[in-house]
């Protein structure tokens, strides 16, 4: 079995978000970057998890990304995985990115490719699905839940309102989310590890951004918080019922 | 030229998600002065022609059953079909489960531009942009669209549904289905509720109710204004409640009209998953507490005695006894 995990960097969920230039850039200055919660909680940790179950797994990690996201995929590389392959481009247009994995794992050959259910700073929960028409394989989206038997995986995915189980052969590419697996810390031996594992890197081919950002914007502050005395929870319902209308 | 609205369905039954994205189309369509048609994937047992109220004069119909259940690769290949037979140059769906399985797959079938998650409608003096929550719900990005087809997902309950008169012509649409590369083995679905991303109204509770033995006074509450419940992670973490009402950075992320948060602190990574609430009201014993930050309105107050009081005043209003 041939994973690819795909691993993007993030700021940290509690970083400041302010942004320059007329408001085209993001500030970046005092951010500290992280491996998207996603990727690594939960595609990279149940790809671990596979592989310690069958040890003939191979686990290649892949990113897309300038030579700043080096030290997120060694810590990715500390937590599990044989090798690292690195896009060298920066780009956040996800067509751009998914043809970059596509291209990757066009030459590796992969049965199982995993990203995480989305990034938590461009949010577009999709990559995983591009990557997956440009590779003609199923998609199984949000799963929460992943087993392997032989070349069938069995995976929970959410559907509004609760789960649904389906069953897929390899290969297939799965977003994950909670319920996959449990994050983890990663130990000595394999921060150790990662420093001599492989990093390849890879130029991108050449591929046109279906879409680019022309400016961001913060939303308004809130007015302020009316508080009712909890002596006269009468009052809070009256309120949003006759002022917010909402019950 | 012109805007194909994907209506998404599920057990027999359109979604309200896909009333929004129609009443969203529709009104995209009038915005570029163009036609706004519709197609919808399987059986379902409503009137479909009626949905022509939300502003669509066209549905193209796939009726065929192996559609009933949503599988990505199949249905890409049905919509990308109508949408190049129909001369669709925008796509619309819903930023929905179906959505995020299915708009990625388009955007990359047909080379189309994708903005996933929309908030409004485009902007298209001198060229179509569209706004969207970014950074988890703390930003929106406005994205060019670069490309001639053009597809946009919009964010569950963000946009207004405005339904009229009228109803749409149904027209067969002749698109080959294979079979599914995904077997569907089992469901499980909570039946009877309103699924949390879909609701307007939400009642929430977290580490300060203390132990899941209390969710009682928050299932009557939730019952009683027929709300959906959620909870904070450090709640799901504890199995206290199921995995898929967590809400927040790694949780769901919701925009409902009432987000009511009892017990919860309000960490960053909570209310990245529901600042685009409407109206927020935090229950907390501890005045400091974040969440009341982002409130609009609020009580200091112990959630074991403020819950069932507000129970009592509830049913006063409602007239329950
Ligand atoms: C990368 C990352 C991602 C995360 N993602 C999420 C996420 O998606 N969703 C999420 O929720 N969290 C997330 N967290 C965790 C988050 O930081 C908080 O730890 C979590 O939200 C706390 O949950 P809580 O408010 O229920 O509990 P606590 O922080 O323990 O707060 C309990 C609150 O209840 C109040 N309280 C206690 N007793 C009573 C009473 N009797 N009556 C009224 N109020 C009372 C207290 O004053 C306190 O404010 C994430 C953290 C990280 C690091
Ligand atoms: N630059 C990148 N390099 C590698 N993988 C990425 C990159 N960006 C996103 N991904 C993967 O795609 C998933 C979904 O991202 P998105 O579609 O941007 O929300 C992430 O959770 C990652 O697993």
């Amino acid at each position: 079995m041939k994973i690819l995990v795909c691993i993007s960097k993030t700021p940290d969920t509690t970083a400041k978000i302010a942004f320059a230039d007329n408001n085209t850039k993001f500030v970046q200055e005092g951010v500290q970057w992280i491996i998207n919660p996603y990727d690594e909680w939960y595609a990279l940790v149940r790809a671990i998890e596979l592989k310690e179950k069958d040890p003939s797994t191979i686990i290649h990690l892949i990113t897309v990304g300038a030579a700043d996201t080096e030290p997120i995929i060694r810590k990715a590389l500390a937590l599990g995985g044989d090798e690292a392959i690195r896009v060298n481009a920066d780009s956040h247009d996800s067509f751009y990115i998914a043809s970059q994995i596509a291209e990757i794992a066009k030459q590796g050959g992969y049965d199982l490719i995993f990203t995480g259910k989305e990034t938590i700073d461009y949010n577009g929960s999709s990559i995983g699905g591009m990557v997956a028409e440009l590779l003609d394989q199923p998609y199984v989206s949000l799963a929460t839940k992943f087993e392997l038997n032989g070349t069938t995986a069995t995976i929970n995915r959410e559907i509004e309102g609760g789960e649904e189980t389906c069953e897929v052969n390899v290969p297939v590419v799965v977003s994950c989310q909670k319920g996959m697996a449990e994050q983890r810390i990663p130990n000595m031996k394999g921060i150790m590890g990662a420093r001599t594992k492989p990093l390849k890197v890879a130029e991108p081919v050449a591929v046109d951004a279906l879409t680019s950002v022309a400016s961001f914007e913060l939303p308004p502050a809130k007015a302020g918080v009316k508080l009712v005395d909890a002596e006269n929870v009468g009052e809070l319902v009256r309120l949003l019922h006759e002022e917010a209308k909402v019950i | 030229m012109s805007v194909l609205i994907f209506i998404d369905s599920a057990d027999g039954h359109v979604k309200k998600s896909s009333f929004e994205a129609l009443t969203y189309g529709a009104q995209l369509a009038k915005q570029l002065g163009t036609a706004a048609e519709a197609v919808l994937l399987g059986t379902v047992a409503d009137d479909v022609a009626a949905l022509g109220k939300y502003g669509v004069t066209k549905i193209h119909h796939v009726a065929n059953e192996t559609l009933n259940h949503v599988d990505a690769q199949l249905y890409t290949k049905a919509i990308a079909d109508v949408a190049t037979a129909s001369g669709a140059t925008v796509i619309v769906l819903s930023h929905n489960l179906t959505g995020k399985a299915v708009a990625p797959r388009l955007s990359a079938r047909l080379k189309a531009g994708l903005v996933a998650g929309a908030v409004g409608l485009p902007n298209t003096a001198g060229g179509f942009v569209v706004k969207k929550g970014v950074f988890s719900s703390k930003a929106f990005a406005h994205m060019n669209v670069n490309t001639a087809m053009k597809i946009i997902s919009i964010s569950p309950n963000s946009f207004q549904t405005v339904a009229g008169e009228g109803t749409a012509e149904v027209v067969a649409a002749q698109v080959t289905v294979d079979s599914p590369k995904v077997k569907i083995t089992a469901t499980n679905k909570v039946t009877g509720q309103v699924p949390l991303s879909e609701a307007e109204l939400v009642v929430s509770g977290g580490r300060g109710l203390k132990g899941p033995e209390n969710w009682g006074m928050v299932e009557e509450l939730a019952g009683l204004i027929g709300a959906a419940t959620a909870c904070s992670r450090a709640v799901a973490d504890a199995h206290w409640r199921p995995h898929h009402e967590h809400v927040g950075q790694t949780g769901g992320s919701i925009a409902p009209n009432l987000y009511l948060a009892i017990g919860i602190s309000g960490a960053i990574q909570h209310l990245a998953g529901v600042n685009r609430s409407k109206v927020i009201v935090v229950i907390n014993k501890d005045p400091e507490a974040p969440f009341f930050k982002a409130a609009d309105y609020g009580i200091v107050g112990d959630a074991f005695d403020v819950v069932p009081k507000m129970i009592a005043e509830v049913k006063k209003l409602k007239g329950v006894a």
